[in-house]
């Protein structure tokens, strides 16, 4: 791996509370990095502190948060950087696209409006050749008759649709890393797997990396190169992604990768992680997901490091190197 | 577990369901000719994507909508011989559990008064009886009795479905309609909730209707599935036939777009992409409503809608092309490309 776009180091996240009330930690110790053109999946569950990181990366979180660690984007750290460098990142490096593509539009301006508009932050160009490129931009994400899509507003166009246009949106500005929260999840199957086809040519032929924040593992599957796991605000585990899937090294990947009812499995009871998330002025000293994890034991106690198995993986567990745990599929036919 | 008769819970025959448009000009034809039967304790799966009438379906089921035109026999009783007496009677036994389990619990209500509501409508309890019918619901259920006293925002995303399916115990259902019931849940607590309907079912013979638009789950829990697209089933038959052999190209289509969590050397299934989107229900293709995105789609398509029919035992497809071993090869040049 060259050297990466985005290199995450220590970061946490926490929400100051009401006064009187003790600051919500959500994130904590997340570090991370993403290659040039890579496609990594962020997945977990509700609450984990998933979306949360996304929306740091691009500095969307409200002022209530606080943000520890660094976040370096193409040699600038977001975390300090000030406004104007914030507003210059955006959209030319760094662009992001909701699950909501409804609400992520406004409903009074026309969709090649609201492209242009994104264009015209980081450059000037005549009127023609301004719809042009927004034109070209809709044809680029499969939109038909992109001239006269450019004139339609949000309203007219269905949800798949509307979703190529956020990403036509995204991609303007041809940013070095595109950061997509959960944008399938609001599609329909048919349509999600266009979405995930046209994400996934659209990153190999312009050479933007991708983080895909998503709690499908299927997602994450056909589209990724690597996945990070997190738990209750923490990194859990990073690997390439075939290998998570196979022999996943964290009880928590292994159980969510269970948990999931497939095609293949015998009928009859359904595998699930028994117990819940714990709340976060509640968390467990030691390993967050002990109190869930069928292989814990009393060395689990303390507090754990998310350390190096092998040159490629990384995982936060102190018994994973003992652990033969079960991944997606049970046996690996030769 | 099925009862000595083996009369379905709930036939339907020729459903219609239309709504008036936003501006009323036009009809939404949510459902259009569909027919089925429900058996005692099986579990029906319905799958399909938005503006299938998967939900119109399930919500006609339990008398929430009116059919437009058709008929429904509940328990052998037709419905539209029922006087309104007889209906308010017969419909206890056809209940629904809602996707969402924190709309679906008032969050005034106590746990215990939410779980006594459908007995005080249904009557002929005492105060005391229905005390104690509700907290052995919950034991049912799997939660302790003590949760009688506390109120939805103390109880977790699963807790609550369960106290969702533990209402309508009391009613001895015979079939529960349950629509999305997993879907607002963590993947990772999802198996506990199924494995409990699964339970239920056995000690109950009670039926369900379970519609989902997730089909790894439909196809664990069901018996037979049903696959619905723009308001009609296209397909119907046990579930082993339509999951490992689909006969029309949309459950191909359907199966095959659904993301594999698995290393690329495992996914060996082929997907098939379709081009564009899902019609509108105000104004459905001709001939069979699939033949827009369909891949085997010639002339006929378009103009005639094809016949309901049996092409393997106990399954039916609508589709002209396909055989009992499915639809015919499509040319090397066709558009299911290998992934």
């Amino acid at each position: 791996m060259s050297a990466p776009i985005l290199d995450v180091q220590d970061l946490s996240i926490g929400f100051s509370g009401r006064r009187g009330q003790p600051a919500l930690p959500i994130v904590r110790d997340v570090t991370f990095r993403i290659g040039r053109g890579e496609r990594v999946g962020l997945v977990g569950e509700s609450g984990c502190g998933k979306s949360v990181t996304g929306l740091s990366l691009m500095r969307l979180l409200p002022g209530t948060a606080r943000i520890g660690g660094r976040i370096t984007l193409d040699g600038v750290d977001m975390a300090r950087a000030s406004r104007n460098e914030v507003r210059r990142m955006r959209g030319k490096k760094i662009a992001m696209i909701f699950q909501e593509p409804m609400s992520a539009l406004d409903p009074v301006f026309t969709v090649g409006e609201q492209i242009a508009e994104a264009l015209r932050l980081h450059e000037t160009l005549p009127r023609a050749e301004e719809r042009a490129r927004v034109i070209e931009a809709l044809a680029e994400v499969g939109i038909p008759a992109p001239a006269k899509r450019h004139d339609e507003y949000p309203h007219q166009l269905s949800g798949g649709m509307r979703q190529r246009v956020m990403i036509a949106m995204a991609l303007i500005n041809r940013p070095d890393l595109i950061i997509a929260d959960e944008p399938t999840t609001a599609l329909d199957v048919t349509i999600q797997a266009q979405i995930m086809e046209l994400l996934t040519r659209l990153s190999e032929e312009t050479g933007t990396a991708l983080l895909f924040i998503t709690h499908d593992l299927g997602v994450v599957a056909e589209t990724c190169q690597r996945m990070i796991t997190m738990y209750a605000g923490e990194i859990v585990e990073d690997a390439p992604v075939d290998a998570a899937l196979v022999s996943p090294l964290h009880p928590y990947t292994s159980g969510l990768l269970r948990s999931l009812p497939h095609f293949n499995k015998e009928k009859g009871r359904f595998a699930y992680i028994p117990g819940r998330v714990p709340a976060p002025l509640a968390m467990p000293e030691g390993c967050r997901f002990a109190p869930r994890c069928p292989h814990a034991v009393e060395v689990c106690g303390r507090p754990q490091e998310l350390r190096f198995a092998g040159a490629e993986r990384r995982v936060r567990c102190i018994r994973a190197d003992e652990l033969s745990l079960d991944g997606a599929v049970a046996e690996v036919p030769a | 577990m099925s009862r000595a008769d083996d009369a379905p819970v709930i036939e339907v025959r020729d459903l219609t369901v239309r709504f008036p448009s936003l501006d009323g000009t036009e009809e939404v034809r949510a459902v259009d000719g569909v027919s089925f039967e429900i058996r005692p304790g099986e579990t029906f799966g319905v799958i399909g994507e938005s503006g299938s009438g998967k939900s119109t379906v399930g919500r006609t089921l339990v008398g929430l909508l009116d059919p437009t035109s058709g008929s429904l026999t509940f328990d052998g009783a037709d419905r539209a011989g029922m006087s309104r007496g007889d209906w308010r009677v017969a419909r206890r036994r056809f209940q629904m559990i809602f996707q969402d389990p924190n709309a679906a619990l008032n969050p005034r209500m106590t746990i215990l008064d939410s779980l006594t509501e459908p007995m005080r409508i249904a009557g002929g309890r005492s105060k005391a009886e229905m005390r104690d019918t509700a907290l052995t619901a919950l034991e049912k259920v799997g939660l302790r009795r003590d949760m009688a006293q506390r109120y939805p925002h103390e109880l977790s995303g699963g807790q609550k479905q369960r106290v969702n399916i533990a209402r309508v115990l009391p009613l001895d259902p015979r079939l529960i309609v349950c629509d999305e019931v997993v879907a607002a849940l963590d993947v990772s607590i999802r198996g506990e909730i199924l494995n409990l309907f699964k339970e239920l079912q056995d000690s109950l013979g009670v039926a369900y209707a379970f519609i989902a638009h997730d089909i790894s789950v439909v196809a664990q829990i069901s018996d037979r599935i049903a696959v619905t697209y723009l308001g009609q089933f296209v397909e119907l038959g046990p579930t082993e036939g339509v999951i490992d052999a689909p006969l029309h190209p949309y459950t191909i289509a359907l199966l095959s777009a659904e993301p594999q969590p698995l290393p690329a050397h495992l996914r060996h299934r082929r997907r098939m992409v379709l081009e564009g989107d899902i019609p509108s229900p105000v104004n459905p293709p001709s001939g069979c409503r699939f033949h827009t995105r369909c891949p085997w789609a010639t002339e006929i398509c378009s103009t005639q809608a094809p016949e309901w029919r049996e092409v393997r035992p106990d399954h039916r497809v609508a589709c002209h092309h396909t055989t009992p071993d499915g639809p015919p090869p499509l040319p090397a040049d066709g558009a299911v490309p290998a992934t």
